[in-house]
C-alpha cells in the first residue's frame, strides 16, 4: 500500500480512516475553527444556538478593525457577545492582540504542526507553513465546524515542491510565489507540498508568504514539511502537545517539480490576475504609481517589514505617492518599533497603519480611486480588489514596492539600493 | 434533467467579478444586481431565470465570500466549468447552487446554445449539436444540499443555529 502525503496523514488521523488516497471524500475532526469579524455582520450571521467545544474556537477581529463603519461596529459587538456567551478565551479584539488572524495565529502559534484548522477566509492556508491542514471555508461551513466540531474534504492529489538553494539578497517568497505562479499557473483541486533542503534556510515569515499565496494558486491545501526551526518556534510560544507530520518516504504524488532559490529573480504580476501573469520586474520598470501598499496576512510580516526599511533607509518616497504598510498584527507593529523599521519607514514617508486586513481586500485604509495604479505587496491584484475597478493593481515583493515608492514608478530594489544581489 | 440557455465565461473567473468587495456589506439583493459589472456590465439585466453558467479552467478562484449565493439569486440553474476552485465548490454546496466539473465543456458550446444536465449518470449534453461530456461525480451528500438549498436548513433542523434568514438578537 503507497505511504501518504503530509495533508493526507492529517486527514486519516483526523477521521477514522487508516489510509487516505486522491479521490475520497473525508469527514474529519476540526481542530480549531476560527471566526472573523466578517462572521458577525448582521446581513450575514446566523445564530448559534450551541458549540462544539469553545477550546477549539478562536475568535479574531481583522477585516475592519479598528470598527471603520456603523455595520462594523455593530458586527464586532454582536461578537463581543458570542465570545462571553460561549465562553470563548483565544479572543482577539481591537487592541494589542489585534491583528490579522492568519498572522495572529503565527504570533501565537495557535496553528500546530499535525493538526487541521478551518476559517471563513480564502488565506487559511497561509497556517500550512506549520504543517497544518488549514483550508479556507465558507461562512455555512465554518459554522457546521463550530456547531459540530467535523468539516469535510475531497481528498486531491499532492504537487510537490522539492526547495533548495537559497533566495538572494533583495529577493522574497513572494518572488517565489509568483515564479511558481507564472510557471505553473492554477493548482486547481490539488495540494501542494514544500519541502526540501532549502527549508532550514527559509524563515518562518517566508514560509507564510509562500503559504498563503497558496489561496492564489486555486491550492487546496498549501503545507510545510515541519523541520527544527518551525518545532522550535512553535514550543516557544504555545505548550499544547502536537504531532507533527512528516510525508511517507512512499507519499504518493502527482508530480515532483524541483525549484532552485539561487535562481529566482523579482518578479511583478500584471494587473488583474496572478496565473501565467507574472513579467521580470526589469520588464515594466518606469510604469507610473500613485499607491504602493505593503501589508496583508502574505507580506505584513516582521520579514517584509525589515525587507522595506532595507530598501527606503536615507530615502523618500516620490511626490505624489502614498506609500502605506500595515503591519499583519500589532506584536508585528511593535517588534518593527523595536528594532526602529517604523521610523525608517516613516521618515522616508510611509504611512504606517494599525494591523488590519484593510486595503488589501478595498476595505479601508488605502482604497484605490478610478484609474488609479498601485503596486502591492499583498495577496490578491484581482479586478476591483482593492477599490475601484479601473484601478491598475500590480502585485510584487515588499522589496520592489518599496523601491517603486522611492521612484515613484515601478522599480527594480537593486537600481534604489544600489546592491548587485 | 436540468436544461437552460448557456452563458459563456473563460477561465480563472475570480469571486471579486462576482461579488466585488465594497458589496461584501451589503443585502443580498444589492450583490445580485452587481455580479459581472466590472467585466461584462450589464448582464444581470439579460440573465433569465433557469440559465446555465458554461465556464473555463479554475473557475471562482478567490476569496470566501458567497458568490454562489448570488448566482444562485439570479437563478442559475447551474454551473458547469472545466475546473473548479475548491472553495466555490464548497460555497456551491454551502448556498444551495448546482456546480458541476466537465472536462470539455468549454469548447462544446457556443453562447446561447442549451445545455441539458443529468444528475443520474452525470452527464452534460449540448443539445444543439449533440455532444455528450461525463462530468465528474458530486458525492451523494453533497449534491442533496446543493439541490436544497445549503448548509443552512440543515444546522437549523439539527438545532445548531436559530431558524430565521439573518441577524440573530444580541
Amino acid at each position: 500500500m503507497p505511504g501518504m502525503t503530509i495533508v493526507e496523514k492529517i486527514f486519516a488521523r483526523n477521521s477514522e480512516e487508516e489510509r487516505v488516497k486522491p479521490g475520497d471524500f473525508v469527514v474529519v475532526d476540526v481542530d480549531l475553527a476560527v471566526m472573523l469579524d466578517m462572521s458577525f455582520l448582521a446581513t450575514e450571521r446566523r445564530n448559534i444556538l450551541k458549540v462544539y467545544d469553545p477550546d477549539r474556537i478562536a475568535v479574531v477581529f481583522d477585516h475592519m478593525i479598528p470598527a471603520a463603519d456603523r455595520r462594523s461596529a455593530e458586527a464586532h459587538a454582536y461578537g463581543r457577545d458570542f465570545v462571553r456567551r460561549f465562553g470563548i478565551k483565544r479572543f482577539h479584539d481591537v487592541g494589542p492582540e489585534q491583528g490579522i488572524s492568519h498572522a495572529v495565529v503565527a504570533d501565537r502559534a495557535y496553528a500546530l504542526p499535525g493538526t487541521l484548522l478551518v476559517c471563513s477566509d480564502s488565506h487559511t492556508c497561509a497556517s500550512g507553513a506549520f504543517n497544518c491542514a488549514a483550508r479556507g471555508i465558507g461562512a455555512p461551513d465554518l459554522l457546521a465546524a463550530v456547531t459540530t466540531g467535523k468539516t469535510w474534504f475531497r481528498v486531491g492529489e499532492t504537487i510537490r515542491y522539492e526547495l533548495s538553494g537559497g533566495l538572494r539578497l533583495g529577493v522574497s517568497a513572494k518572488d517565489l510565489f509568483l515564479h511558481l505562479a507564472g510557471t505553473w499557473g492554477h493548482h486547481t483541486n490539488q495540494n501542494v507540498e514544500f519541502g526540501g533542503p532549502a527549508l532550514p534556510g527559509l524563515s518562518i515569515d517566508a514560509r507564510r508568504t509562500i503559504a498563503a499565496m497558496g489561496a492564489e494558486l486555486s491550492a487546496e491545501f498549501a503545507t510545510f514539511e515541519p523541520d527544527d526551526r518551525l518545532i522550535d518556534y512553535v514550543r516557544e510560544r504555545n505548550s499544547a502537545p502536537f504531532v507533527p507530520q512528516y510525508p511517507d518516504e512512499d507519499a504518493q504524488y502527482a508530480e515532483c517539480r524541483a525549484v532552485n532559490l539561487d535562481e529566482i529573480r523579482p518578479l511583478v504580476a500584471l494587473p488583474d490576475a496572478v496565473i501565467r501573469n507574472s513579467v521580470a520586474v526589469s520588464e515594466i520598470v518606469g510604469v507610473p504609481i500613485q499607491q504602493a501598499f505593503i501589508g496583508s496576512c502574505a507580506n505584513g510580516t516582521l520579514d517584509d517589514l525589515a525587507e522595506a526599511a532595507r530598501v527606503v533607509k536615507g530615502r523618500k518616497i516620490a511626490p505624489g505617492v502614498r506609500f502605506l504598510v500595515t503591519p499583519a498584527t500589532q506584536a508585528v507593529f511593535n517588534a518593527a518599533l523595536r528594532w526602529g523599521y517604523v521610523a525608517t519607514l516613516m521618515e522616508a514617508g510611509a504611512v504606517v497603519t494599525p494591523a488590519t486586513c484593510g486595503a488589501c481586500f478595498g476595505g479601508h485604509m488605502g482604497v484605490l480611486g478610478p484609474g488609479e495604479t498601485c503596486v502591492t505587496a499583498s495577496t490578491r491584484n484581482f479586478k476591483g480588489r482593492m477599490g475601484d475597478p479601473s484601478a491598475r493593481i500590480y502585485m510584487a515583493s515588499p522589496a520592489t514596492v518599496a523601491a517603486s515608492a522611492i521612484a515613484g514608478r515601478i522599480a527594480d530594489a537593486s537600481e534604489i539600493t544600489g546592491d548587485t544581489g | 434533467m436540468i436544461s437552460g440557455k448557456v452563458w459563456k465565461f473563460g477561465d480563472n473567473i475570480n469571486t471579486d467579478l462576482m461579488l466585488p468587495g465594497p458589496l461584501l456589506f451589503a443585502t443580498e439583493e444589492e450583490q445580485k444586481r452587481a455580479v459581472f459589472s466590472a467585466n461584462r456590465p450589464g448582464w444581470v439585466d439579460e440573465v433569465q431565470l433557469g440559465n446555465i453558467i458554461v465556464g473555463g479552467l479554475n473557475y471562482g478562484m478567490g476569496s470566501s465570500r458567497p458568490a454562489s449565493r448570488s448566482l444562485r439569486n439570479l437563478g442559475i440553474a447551474a454551473l458547469i466549468a472545466e475546473s473548479i476552485n475548491g472553495l466555490f465548490f464548497r460555497n456551491a454546496v454551502n448556498f444551495g447552487l448546482l456546480a458541476l466539473e466537465c472536462p470539455g465543456v468549454h469548447a462544446a458550446f457556443h453562447e446561447g446554445q442549451t445545455a441539458e444536465v443529468s444528475l443520474e449518470d452525470f452527464t452534460v449534453r449540448n443539445r444543439d449539436t449533440g455532444a455528450l461530456l461525463k462530468a465528474q461525480r458530486v458525492p451523494a451528500v453533497l449534491l442533496d444540499m446543493m439541490l436544497q438549498g445549503g448548509l443552512y436548513p440543515h444546522l437549523e433542523q439539527e438545532g445548531f443555529i436559530e431558524p430565521k434568514v439573518v441577524g440573530g438578537s444580541l
